[in-house]
């Protein structure tokens, strides 16, 4: 039976995935022309989805972007075959966009069917667990450090060193805690992975669990993907099933479980004592550090708290060294990143690259500039606390230290691009309401700096009193940058400083009151 | 039983009795009452708070904090719009504010008839099929004005 993959990632079924998949099979049926439908991944082709895929025996051809209303055409036109139609994109390993990637993390998603551990061992699945089996928790670490692999939730801080504080802290209990919160605007790679290449998360996370000595796992996923929630619950039930975790991994020289922890709107929870706060069942508002929590975590006990991204990174360095790893990549930033191309962009999608590609190249050449067809004015990077970027910084290397010495931040790897008919005063004034919405409340310069920034945005944008507006906004971004205590007020002046850097025509011509 | 005139309570007694007794189930158990009531009651609180060995401070705490749980009933249908950095760049403010006026409603309400409520959310992770939305639990991306309105009827028809 010939395989046909659509995916049920969340981001094909909102253009559509889903009906495509039912008018294919029933088609088959009326047909009588039996085929296994697999749910896949996406590729992260996302202007080409739904992207069709069909295994045929010269390789994976693709069909896209497809819709129901398409069917009956494909296979009159014989696509199980790989026949030519007006959608065909043939090999899709061959599509630029993808043959120009070094994809590490994400290998697998789009590929394999994601709850499958027959496909999952196949493609190279457990091989980074088996290697951590013959290690030892030690060699493990050092394998960690020497990848030069760095929290890829936007702090960049070293996985591996993080991992051996852990497993020197002294403690009754040690947790491993993924962050699954991924709130910045203009990133999905946690969500695609867990809805496409679920098992390497847990493989991620029994690898940590091992290194550190930690008998417990949390995944914190936010509320707004109910599809990752319910893919990644099955994973575990078949993870479970299968013996890698609970009670009865007889393999494992520790037993090791997780539990899925779902979050209920609120965008600081991804801030990691904020997420710890959450968990443990209160409010979630940040703590003060020190304590670390890589001492006193989760309910108390040292933690290891990593974002997604680098928790799926794990099982590939294990499997191939963290030599290999630390081959790629560009000054301190070492191996890839998966880069996500969204907003008003023409090719839209998930990138995985070694750290060094320029934002021009990535905006212009791989994402093929603006969806609209205008010129590109500004590119966010890094979520809504990321800076904005013009053209005139194009040439900024996509690696944390180069942005941070432009006042910027690489984050979880979010672009966002805006054409010309941005006005970059709203989007300062959106920085500071979003985090007033988003504040946490503990810290009095995120709370109320960022109430009052909003109303200072509103008075310059009105022209009342421009220059003095203009100052205040400036001190008033100083105050919360030194003042708060976590990233939400901390960073919230990036966007609302560079706005005014590097578009401060758009601050200098009144216009009437702001929305 | 005239101080549990809905049963809340057993209801609440239900959920917990599915889960350990410890502070830590707090956000589960509000998760779920959510989920089942559109809202979670006043009412429930106290029993919340008895079950799960909390004051009900505790319990009033965590629920306001977070914005997918409300005290007060939500509409039959939830319809999130996505108000964030990369939907606001593909046109998502004026989309959801015109669609907002042709309904008669403003962020955050619920329509007369009950059917649904309009919320704002910030970022639904679909960004390279911006602008987008999440319909109950059902993602929708590359919105425009027809498949807005067809959402609002959708949900008035059901």
């Amino acid at each position: 039976m010939t395989r046909v993959l659509i995916p049920a990632d969340a981001g094909a079924r909102a253009v559509g995935a889903g009906s495509l998949a039912r008018a294919v099979a029933a088609e088959a049926a009326a047909r009588g022309s039996p085929l296994d439908l697999v749910r896949n991944g996406s590729r992260g082709l996302y202007w080409l989805e739904p992207l069709l895929e069909v295994a045929t025996p010269a390789g994976r051809v693709g069909y896209g972007p497809v819709t129901a209303a398409d069917v009956p055409g494909l296979f009159a036109a014989g696509f199980l075959e790989g026949g030519p139609h007006a959608k065909a994109l043939g090999p899709v390993e061959q599509i630029p966009f993808l043959a120009r990637q070094n994809r590490i993390t994400f290998a697998r998603s789009g590929v394999i069917d994601p709850l499958s551990l027959a496909d999952y061992r196949a493609h190279g699945g457990l091989k980074g667990l088996e290697r951590t089996l013959s290690l030892g928790p030690a060699a493990t670490i050092e394998e960690v450090v020497r990848s030069g692999l760095r929290g890829r939730g936007g702090a960049g801080f070293p996985t591996g060193i993080k991992w051996r504080t852990v497993a020197e802290a002294a403690g009754p209990r040690k947790y491993v805690v993924c962050n699954a919160d991924e709130g910045d605007s203009g990133t999905y790679s946690d969500r695609m992975l867990m809805e496409g290449d679920p098992f390497a998360l847990i493989e991620g996370m029994l690898i940590a669990a091992l290194a550190v000595g930690a008998g417990r796992g949390y995944v914190y996923v936010r509320s707004e993907y109910p599809q990752a929630v319910a893919t990644l619950e099955r994973a575990l039930t078949l993870a479970r099933a299968d013996g890698l975790l609970g009670e009865r991994s007889s393999a494992l020289p520790r037993a090791f479980d997780i539990e899925l922890r779902i979050g209920a709107g609120a965008y600081v929870c991804g801030e990691e004592t904020s997420m710890l706060e959450s968990i443990e069942g209160r409010r979630g508002e940040v703590r003060a550090k020190p304590p670390l929590p890589a001492h006193r975590g989760l309910f108390g006990c040292p933690t290891v708290i990593n974002n997604l991204v680098s928790l799926a990174t794990i099982p590939p360095i294990l499997a191939s060294g963290g030599e290999a790893y630390a081959a790629l990549g560009f000054g301190r930033s070492r191996g890839t990143m998966p880069i996500q191309l969204a907003g008003n962009v023409r090719f839209g999608g998930l990138y995985e690259a070694p750290f060094g590609v320029s934002l021009g190249a990535l905006v212009e050449e791989i994402g093929g500039g603006t969806a609209s067809g205008r010129p590109v004015r500004a590119v966010q990077v890094g979520g809504p606390l990321g800076a904005y970027f013009p053209p005139a910084l194009f040439d900024t290397p996509f690696d944390y230290e180069a942005f941070a010495e432009r006042n910027g931040l690489i984050g979880h790897g979010g672009v966002v691009v805006f054409d010309d008919t941005v006005d970059m005063a709203r989007q300062a004034r959106f920085a500071m309401e979003f985090c007033a919405i988003e504040s946490c409340g503990k810290c009095t310069p995120c709370r109320i700096g960022s109430r009052r920034g909003v109303e200072v945005v509103d008075r310059i944008i009105a022209g009342i009193e421009p220059a003095k507006n203009l100052g205040l906004l400036r001190e008033l971004c100083e105050t919360m940058r030194h003042g708060s205590l976590c990233a939400l007020g901390g960073f919230t002046p990036y966007p609302v400083e560079s706005a005014l850097d590097h578009f401060g025509e758009d601050f200098a011509r009144p216009r009437r009151a702001a929305a | 039983m005239t101080d549990d005139p809905r049963g809340w309570a057993a209801r609440v007694r239900v959920i917990v009795a599915g889960q350990e007794s410890k502070p830590d189930r707090l956000l589960p158990v509000l998760r779920a009452m959510q989920q089942e009531f559109g809202h979670v009651p006043r009412e429930a609180v106290a029993e919340i708070a008895t079950a799960l060995n909390l004051s009900r401070a505790e319990v009033h705490g965590t629920l306001s904090f977070y914005q997918d749980l409300s005290e007060e009933p939500r509409g039959r249908h939830v319809l999130r719009l996505c108000r964030a950095e990369a939907c606001q760049a593909m046109g998502a403010a004026g989309l959801a504010e015109a669609a907002l006026a042709r309904h008669g409603l403003a962020w955050g309400e619920t329509a007369a008839d009950g059917s649904l409520t309009v919320e704002p959310a910030y970022c639904l992770g679909l960004c390279s099929c911006s602008p987008s939305a999440l319909f109950d639990e059902e993602p929708v991306g590359r919105l425009d004005a027809a498949t807005l309105d067809r959402l609002f009827a959708g949900a008035a028809a059901s």
